[in-house]
């Protein structure tokens, strides 16, 4: 066992896992990580490209290599962090990216071939011969690559997202972000204080430091407690913020059930936080120093393995060696002596380098090679070109610190770099705004300064909003500021590793270079560098300074890539938040719908809305036999369709004849008071948009109905033209779709079963003619509204009621209409009536087609100014001749396919012969056959003529005859009887 | 993004309907001699700055006001709202 004294973890409980199979114990509090360190397991992956073996490296979000599969089944998460993977009983990890079992991976050989995989190879292999890329290149890349696989079943668990506002939002909760925290709450501001961590303290929790008579955790403890009992403020823990977007408002990801074995309410929520002011106290990131085989595991960077041994007593090796660039290493090996380690070297470029301890030190020296096919075994140690070879199971490497700016460039502010600091910093402006960066992220990086730092960011912040804040009385802590070196890399001849994610050396950087891909974001491309999961967080700098070494600039020069959200992975699940299977959107159910469901109907999405679609009876074998019917059945007594979905708008005001004169291509302003009028709206380049009705129910009330598609969208118009282009004329809109239940009524019998629920309204055609309108009560009392309008060619009436009564309507009709054969029908028949009507709908309506297309070119009215009227008047709209007809199999028994593009008999069946195409197709009980509707050039002249439909599809043609689209009661008499 | 609703204070961007410049406020008269050059202008051309730019967004999950919105396309800062149906009737005046 390789586990120290003390510690942040629970050592009275003891928690279950495994690794590959093999069982493990550790402790709540552990990380995956901890806990296989504090196992002993070093070897836990393998990487990209050469398939080398890789450990663990970091010890926080930043972690470029122990990228392991959790869990199993459904639940199987590839590619997650096991730094940052919370240990529970029962977890199961497994390690990825190799063929055989992990100490003896078969694609290690591709580093064996890795100057085949050098930078840019993508781009320069497999690129002849041709033929080889989709059989042979592409399935051998696609099976190499990527690292772990996902489990192609459902995910089993629920994703929430929710919203949330304050004044100040912390992000970290370090010690910059504890003293922000505090100074904010106790103002009385509304804060929210989010951390990625499961544990509040970020490094001081890694650190053997005191803050005044306090150890740093108990200290940590303390604020924790004062934060909880304030109302105003709300800690988020396992919560990254990951994004800052537009206006002070921030994407973060709570892990609300990740740590549990099975998650209890939701896994992870996605939080939509808006913040009038923002503090970002996200720390640092350490980065490290390229040498030749640096990947081996067992070496990592020298803060993490502070923080293994300080927080989670893990020690990765008995013998451990640091190499460093500054002082900040030596604190590492002292404090590792300290727990009682044994350290075996210290190495330091820096001749003047002084021990802070009891150890060996190596000044003026580098590590120029390490030993261990699957673990760290000896560092080689060079000093004036003498080396020697040093035992080490494990190395901690320390090249400085890079500030966590990340979200301080999502709006493309460009960090600065500090000579001072070794490390860009976040610019004094261009970030977000609204957004401060504090403690070590803003350069203030000793824990005193950092206290001090986040206190202060956060009263300025308040300050900014009126509220004041006192500061409060902070802590004594550690203020040791330490010196560093530059040295970016160790110059050698084997490869040494800048980005182990990616499997990116300095190699390939400098083959980029002599290729002239030099500036960062080619850079970036070129060679995959700081790609993936980790997004380059211990790399991207090193290897900026490589690359400026290369080119003789300094590093300012050479410039940073720009950072982007999310700043670390996101899954789509979580930004989904819980929007799948029905709740994916809105679903609106019609006013009959629970009438409809009692009686069997089967039913159909129409955008949001769930409508009847037919209403099976027992012994129909078929969806046809059942739609047959019920379209016979209106057409020889009375059918009943709810048609609630339609739009409706009611227009109201002195102007409202005046302003849907405008709306409509045709005349409007002019319909006399009880009558409707069929409508149709142009868009403004002279397309068809939409069509409906339009009945006057008084001098200054209209009511206009939309297609269901279209309700939205012509509302939205209507408002438009009502706001933005005549806000002169005095008219009022509301849309009224979900206000009234609307109930069709068509066939023969519809007047003689409206005449047993209307209250003594005369309904003759002389009182009553087609395109009448009228208020009026129904079944003793109740408020309706009657339109003699017809979609079906039939006899046929809309009653609306409001839309509570609409569901016992419906049952009331179809009782007292039972010796009329009163029938209820679903949108198929609805369909079918109307194409046997030849009515457009949807399908015509499509955006593409005009008014002339749609045989109503004479609808539009030149005489005044309606929306789109002048723009049918472009020369290439007036000479289109493709224009609605009806279509008939010439052959009865063959089909008729909507999509069908129409050609000339013996014509060639290309573009340049093309002649339309078919819109709506169904079959025809009325007709006896299959029947379509479709666009032909020069239609009305060649009724009677023989065309061909081709679906080449199927391979099949079909020749059609050219009718009349009215194959219903073309005259309109039953309409008007 | 937050849309300064001048009746309603902020309001999320998800409530709006974008629609886009806010030239289409100058609709040509459609009985004027010239008409169908003004209206090929009109539907077809716009200008696309970046920059300050002056757009047309629909409150459609709230109050149903169209807003003249003016922000800048680089760094997406508002700079001012008011609704569109004033901005109209000035244009008229």
């Amino acid at each position: 066992m390789t586990r120290l004294s003390g510690g942040l973890i629970d050592r009275s409980k003891t928690l279950r896992f495994t690794f590959n199979g093999k069982g493990y114990t550790g402790h709540p509090g552990d990380t995956l990580a901890s806990a296989l360190l504090a196992n002993g397991v070093r070897l836990v992956g393998r990487s990209f490209k050469y398939h080398r073996p890789r450990g663990i490296f970091a010890a926080g979000s930043e972690e470029p290599n122990a990228l392991v599969t959790l869990r199993s089944g459904a639940r199987a998460e590839p590619n997650t962090r096991a730094t940052v993977a919370e240990l529970f009983d029962g977890l199961q990890a497994t390690s990825q990216n190799h063929v055989g079992p992990l100490n003896f991976d078969l694609l290690a050989v591709n580093d064996l071939l890795s100057p085949f995989f050098a930078a840019g190879f993508y781009y320069k292999t497999f690129m002849w011969p041709k033929v080889f890329w989709e059989k042979l290149y592409e399935p051998m890349i696609r099976r190499a690559a990527g690292l772990g696989a996902m489990s192609m079943q459902a995910d089993p668990d629920a994703y929430d997202k929710g919203f949330l506002h304050c004044d100040l939002l912390v992000i970290g909760a370090g010690a910059a972000g504890l003293a922000a925290a505090l100074t904010a709450a106790r103002s009385g501001a509304r804060v929210i204080l989010a951390d990625e961590d499961f544990r509040l303290g970020g490094r001081l929790l890694a650190e053997g430091e005191t803050l005044g008579d306090a150890i740093a955790p108990d200290w940590v403890a303390g604020v924790e407690a004062e934060l909880a009992s304030l109302p105003n403020l709300r800690i988020l823990r396992r919560t990254t913020v990951f994004g800052a977007f537009d206006h002070g408002i921030y994407g973060a990801v709570e892990r609300v059930g990740d740590h549990l074995p099975t998650p209890q309410t939701v896994r992870q929520t996605l939080w939509r936080i808006t913040a009038k002011r923002t503090l970002l106290a996200a720390g640092t990131t350490e980065r490290h120093i390229p040498f030749a085989n640096n990947d081996r595991p067992g070496i990592m960077l020298a803060g993490a393995l502070r923080a293994y041994v300080h927080r989670w007593a893990a020690s990765p090796a008995d013998k451990v060696a640091i190499f460093t660039s500054n002082d900040d290493g030596h604190r590492t090996a002292a404090d590792l002596v300290a727990k009682g380690m044994q350290v075996t070297a210290v190495i330091d470029p820096r001749r003047d380098a002084k021990a802070l301890g009891q150890y060996p030190l190596y000044a003026g020296a580098v590590v120029s090679d390490t030993r261990g096919r699957l673990g760290l075994s000896h560092v080689q140690i060079t000093r004036d070109g003498a080396p020697v070879w040093v035992e080490a199971g494990a190395l901690g490497v320390a090249g400085g610190w890079n500030p966590n700016l990340h979200l301080a460039s999502h709006h493309r502010g460009r960090p600065v770099w500090s000579d001072a600091h070794l490390a860009f910093l976040p610019a004094a402006a261009g970030g977000p705004p609204g957004l401060s960066v504090a403690g070590a992220a803003a350069g203030q990086g000793t824990t005193q300064a950092a206290l001090t730092h986040g206190a202060q960011a956060a009263q300025a912040a308040l300050a900014d909003l009126g509220i004041a804040a006192s500061l409060p009385d902070l802590p004594a802590a550690s203020d040791a500021k330490g010196n560093q070196h530059p040295l970016w890399h160790v110059p050698g001849k084997h490869r040494a590793w800048v980005d182990f994610q990616n499997d990116v050396t300095v190699k390939d950087i400098k083959l980029a270079h002599q290729e002239n891909m030099r500036p960062v974001e080619h850079l970036k491309r070129w060679t995959t560098l700081g790609m993936a999961t980790d997004q380059g967080k211990t790399a991207n700098v090193t290897a900026l300074a490589v690359m400026a070494e290369l080119t003789g600039q300094s590093i300012p020069q050479t410039g940073a890539t720009i950072f982007r959200p999310p700043y670390t992975p996101v899954s789509l699940a979580v930004l989904g938040g819980g929007d799948t299977g029905p709740n994916f959107r809105p679903r609106r159910l019609t006013p009959t719908h629970p009438w409809a469901a009692a009686q069997g109907a089967v039913f159909v999405e129409v955008g949001q809305w769930m409508r009847a679609q037919y209403f099976p009876r027992p012994g129909e074998a078929t969806w046809r036999e059942t739609v047959d019917r019920e379209v016979l059945a209106t057409r020889a007594g009375v059918g009943i369709c709810d048609v609630t979905t339609l739009g409706k708008v009611d227009v109201q005001g002195r102007d409202a004849g005046s302003f849907l004169d405008r709306l409509y291509a045709n005349p409007m302003a002019s319909l006399k008071v009880g009558m409707v009028r069929y409508g149709l709206m142009l868009r403004e380049d002279g397309h068809a948009y939409d069509d409906g009705t339009c009945a006057r129910l008084a001098e200054d009330h209209y009511v206009v109905t939309t297609t269901t598609a279209q309700a939205g969208p012509v509302y939205r118009q209507m408002e438009f033209a009502r706001q933005c282009l005549w806000p002169d004329l005095d008219v009022q809109l509301i849309s009224t779709t979900d206000a009234w239940a609307q109930l069709s009524v068509a066939g023969p019998n519809a007047r003689k079963l409206l005449e047993r629920v209307v209250d003594g309204f005369d309904l003759s055609n002389e009182a009553f003619p087609f395109m009448a309108c009228a208020p009026l009560t129904v079944c003793g009392g109740l408020r309706a509204r009657l339109f003699r309008i017809s979609f079906s060619g039939e006899l046929a009436y809309e009653l609306a009621v409001p839309a509570r009564y609409g569901n016992a309507l419906m049952a009331r009709l179809v009782q007292v209409g039972a010796d009329l054969g009163a029938t209820p029908y679903g949108t198929e028949a609805l369909g079918v009536m109307r194409i046997e009507k030849g009515h457009a709908a949807g399908n015509e309506l499509n955006g593409q087609t005009t008014a002339q297309m749609l045989g109503m070119g004479k609808m539009v009215s030149a005489k005044k100014d309606a929306i789109g009227t002048v723009m049918t008047r472009r020369e290439g709209m007036l000479a289109e001749s493709r224009i609605l007809v009806g279509l008939q199999p010439v052959d009865p028994a063959d089909p008729v396919t909507a999509g069908a593009h129409l050609f000339a008999e013996g014509a060639a069946q290309d573009t340049w012969s093309d002649q339309g195409w078919i819109t709506s197709a169904c079959f025809s009980p009325h007709v006896g056959s299959a029947i379509g509707l479709g666009f032909l050039t020069d239609g009305v002249a060649r009724l009677g003529e023989v065309i061909v439909a081709a679906n080449p599809l199927e391979g099949k043609s079909t020749r059609l005859r050219v009718v009349s689209p009215h194959f219903v009661d073309p005259d309109g008499g039953r309409l008007r009887d | 993004m937050l849309i300064p609703h001048p009746l309603l204070g902020p309001r999320d961007a998800q409530e709006f309907t974008y629609l886009g410049d806010a030239s289409l406020l100058n609709r040509p008269d459609g009985m004027a001699e010239g008409a169908l050059a003004a209206f090929c202008d009109y539907v077809y051309l716009r200008d696309n700055p970046a920059g300050v730019h002056r757009e047309l967004w629909f409150h459609e999950q709230g109050d149903r006001s169209w807003l003249v919105v003016t922000r800048n396309t680089v760094t997406h800062e508002i700079l001012g709202a008011e609704l569109a149906r004033d901005v109209a009737l000035r244009r008229q005046k």
